[in-house]
């Protein structure tokens, strides 16, 4: 592998973020509640997994490796996704929540990142919109008919909105590599898409009869690789079969 | 029964004649029932047929194949659906399909409950099960009711791939290194004598068998469908230079088949009867996924009848 | 069993533009609108749609078998509203 540059480091956090989400999505195939749903979690794994791919599969061509080298072969330590995609799937409304924040993010920051400086970027973020378009359209309607729908549903999601509120922080946080990339017109600026995306979730949370939770936290760490507990075990699930047969073709 | 007589012949004509019966025509219930059976059998089948599966997507061993498995297995999900909708077309709701599933009631494909132990099993259970019902649905796909030919060409056109990405999965591991062609040989031995199974008794055992056929609800024998695919299937395991695990599998030149050793079956009896390593975990599964999605689909009604209440008022 | 309360909607979907919509089957769903999505993804897994109608199976009235009789039969008996029924001299082109 040759060293790491900035953009490759931005790529591959993107990759793993696109990775880590789509492996907790793909959990709910032959789980969902009904066929229906079944059937649309897998669509949207498949849509998270081919961006990991698409991304991975850039990040190979500046690291001279492979995709599956990327994800395979790496720890939990190297692995930089944002905290809030690793998180077990929990129940439906666990789910559904976090699927509706970042869903609601992608949409704003593929917006922005269509416009990069970086062709390969700008093509996957053109890619990768549309499919979002589509998710948030679909969680923010889950959003709103679980919110709103029995007494034990409004609790599951007024819970699931407690569990993940925290962790929505690391989503608009710029670090020195970003801002550098950000000068150079091939990375979007976070913190800019914070307002938009509050008002995104106040409209939702507001018809979905949720509220904003009282209380605040912050836990951030994923892009340094500092994990919670759950994506070791999650990751060594993912690579064991391939780390056992080293060097050999799938 | 004599005032049925001429609908009956009308009936019998139609599927005489080819025609297809449609939801709306008048059949005789002993051929509702028995499309009921064999179609929610086959749902049942495509749905139960996810875990075997399912339990790979999380460890595939590259991206592209967790890809290809995760959207295969998610084909199986909507071929129940297909074949779910269909049945309902006879009078019986989903719901109540999936009670009789499980409860026990209903069968699915015993094959499910064999346990899929390696990588290879995904490869196998892709070129040999799915070959072996897609053997069977390419016949269906003339079957003499409407809705069940119609899914079943809708779901054939889209299996095509299936058999194929199994296949690949094993020429990858045929072509690789030592313990990737043990890993596909054992495969190929615990798969084979059960994808026979798959096409159920010899026709001179079948209880269901010869009324199916004069309603054409089957349109070839359980026999004749698993000489097609014993045929089809040993020119492609030579090429994979792995070998079907019968002594007793050679051509026979005047039949122009091969001839194959007889299935055990016993082994079929006893794991249909509940003696398979699987039964209960598949239902199981199947189960607490279902009672685990209980609040979402109540609150999915609730939410709809508030609205509807809400737009009443306005 | 808490499925009875979703409803049962029919899919129909246009392969591309130009085409009628024709019946794919059909999803479980609280309303109109999930129903569209659902169709979305179970109907269109390899872009098979350009647009989907989703209708409430209880709202389709059909007509019976025993209708025929006094339903097609009696038009089908007009054999001069087909093409068919009029032989053209030989050598007529563009007809």
């Amino acid at each position: 592998m040759t060293e790491p540059s900035n953009l490759s480091t931005y790529v591959l956090r993107l990759a793993d973020d696109a990775m880590v989400l789509g492996q907790r999505i793909s959990e709910w195939t032959s789980n969902s509640p009904n066929l229906e749903e079944d059937i649309a979690n897998s669509n949207v794994a498949l849509d998270y997994l081919g961006r990991a791919r698409m991304l991975y599969a850039y990040a190979a061509t500046m690291l001279n490796t492979t995709e599956d080298e990327l994800a395979f072969m790496r720890d939990a330590r190297q692995y930089t996704n944002l905290l809030m995609h690793e998180l077990p799937k929990g129940d439906y409304a666990f789910s559904t929540v976090r699927q509706f924040f970042i869903d609601s993010f992608d949409v704003l920051y593929f917006e922005q990142l269509v416009n990069s400086s970086d062709a390969q970027l700008a093509a996957i973020a053109a890619k990768t919109l549309k499919e979002c378009r589509y998710h948030v359209r679909r969680s923010r309607d889950l959003m709103v008919r679980l919110g709103d729908g029995t007494e034990e549903s409004h609790t599951r999601m007024q819970t699931a909105l407690n569990e993940l509120w925290g962790y929505r922080h690391e989503l608009f946080m710029d670090d020195e590599l970003e801002t550098e990339l950000q000068q150079q017109g091939i990375a979007i600026t976070r913190t800019d898409l914070q307002q938009a995306w509050d008002a995104a979730i106040n409209d939702c949370l507001a018809e979905a009869t949720l509220s904003i939770p009282e209380t605040d936290w912050t836990v951030t760490g994923g892009r340094a690789g500092v994990h919670s507990e759950h994506l070791g075990h999650m990751l060594d699930d993912m690579q064991c079969l391939h780390r056992s047969y080293p060097g050999v073709t799938w | 029964m004599s005032d049925l007589a001429p609908e009956l012949d009308n009936f019998q004509q139609k599927i005489d004649d080819e025609q297809r019966i449609e939801p709306k025509d008048w059949m005789p219930e002993k051929y509702r029932l028995n499309l009921i059976r064999q179609m929610s059998q086959h749902a049942h089948s495509e749905v139960i047929g996810m875990q075997p599966e399912g339990n790979w997507i999380s460890s595939a061993p590259s991206l592209y194949r967790k890809i290809v498995l995760l959207s295969k297995v998610q084909d199986e999900a909507g071929h129940g659906l297909y074949l779910y909708s269909a049945t309902e077309t006879l009078g019986i709701s989903r719901a109540e399909m999936n009670s009789r599933l499980q409860s026990g009631e209903s069968k699915y494909a015993s094959i499910f409950n064999y346990p899929s132990l390696t990588w290879a099993d995904v490869g196998a259970i892709g070129w040999l099960v799915d070959g072996a019902a897609i053997v069977n649905q390419v016949s269906l796909q003339r079957t003499s009711y409407g809705p069940y030919a119609r899914a079943m060409i809708r779901i054939c056109k889209e299996e095509s791939f299936h058999q194929r990405q199994g296949y690949d999965i094993m020429v990858k591991l045929a072509e690789g290194s030592k313990e990737q062609r043990e890993m596909a040989q054992d495969a190929i031995n615990r798969w084979w004598w059960p994808s026979l199974m798959m096409f159920g008794p010899h026709d001179s055992d079948s209880v269901n068998s010869q009324q199916s056929m004069k309603w054409k609800i089957k349109r070839q024998s359980n026999d004749d469908l698993r000489q097609k695919f014993v045929d089809q299937t040993v020119q492609q395991t030579e090429i994979l230079k792995l070998e079907l695990p019968d002594p007793d599998l050679k051509w026979n030149e005047e039949r122009q088949h091969y001839d194959f050793g007889e299935i055990d079956w016993d082994e079929f009896y006893q794991v249909i009867k509940g003696n398979g390593h699987c039964n209960r975990d598949r239902i199981k599964h199947h189960v607490s996924a279902h009672e685990e999605g209980a609040w979402v689909r109540d609150a999915m009604t609730a939410y709809a009848e508030k609205k509807a209440q809400r737009k009443e008022v306005a | 069993m808490s499925d009875p309360s979703l409803i049962l909607f029919e899919v129909f979907v246009r392969s591309n533009r130009g085409l009628d919509h024709q019946h794919v089957g059909s999803v479980y769903a609280s309303d109109h609108e999930q129903a569209l999505v659902n169709a979305r993804d179970v109907y269109i897994r390899r872009g098979e749609g350009v647009s989907i109608w989703v209708v409430k199976t209880d709202d389709i009235v059909a007509s019976q078998e025993s209708d025929v009789d006094t339903f097609y039969d009696p038009m089908d008996d007009k054999a001069y509203r087909h093409a068919m029924s009029y032989p053209m001299p030989e050598g007529v082109k563009n007809i």
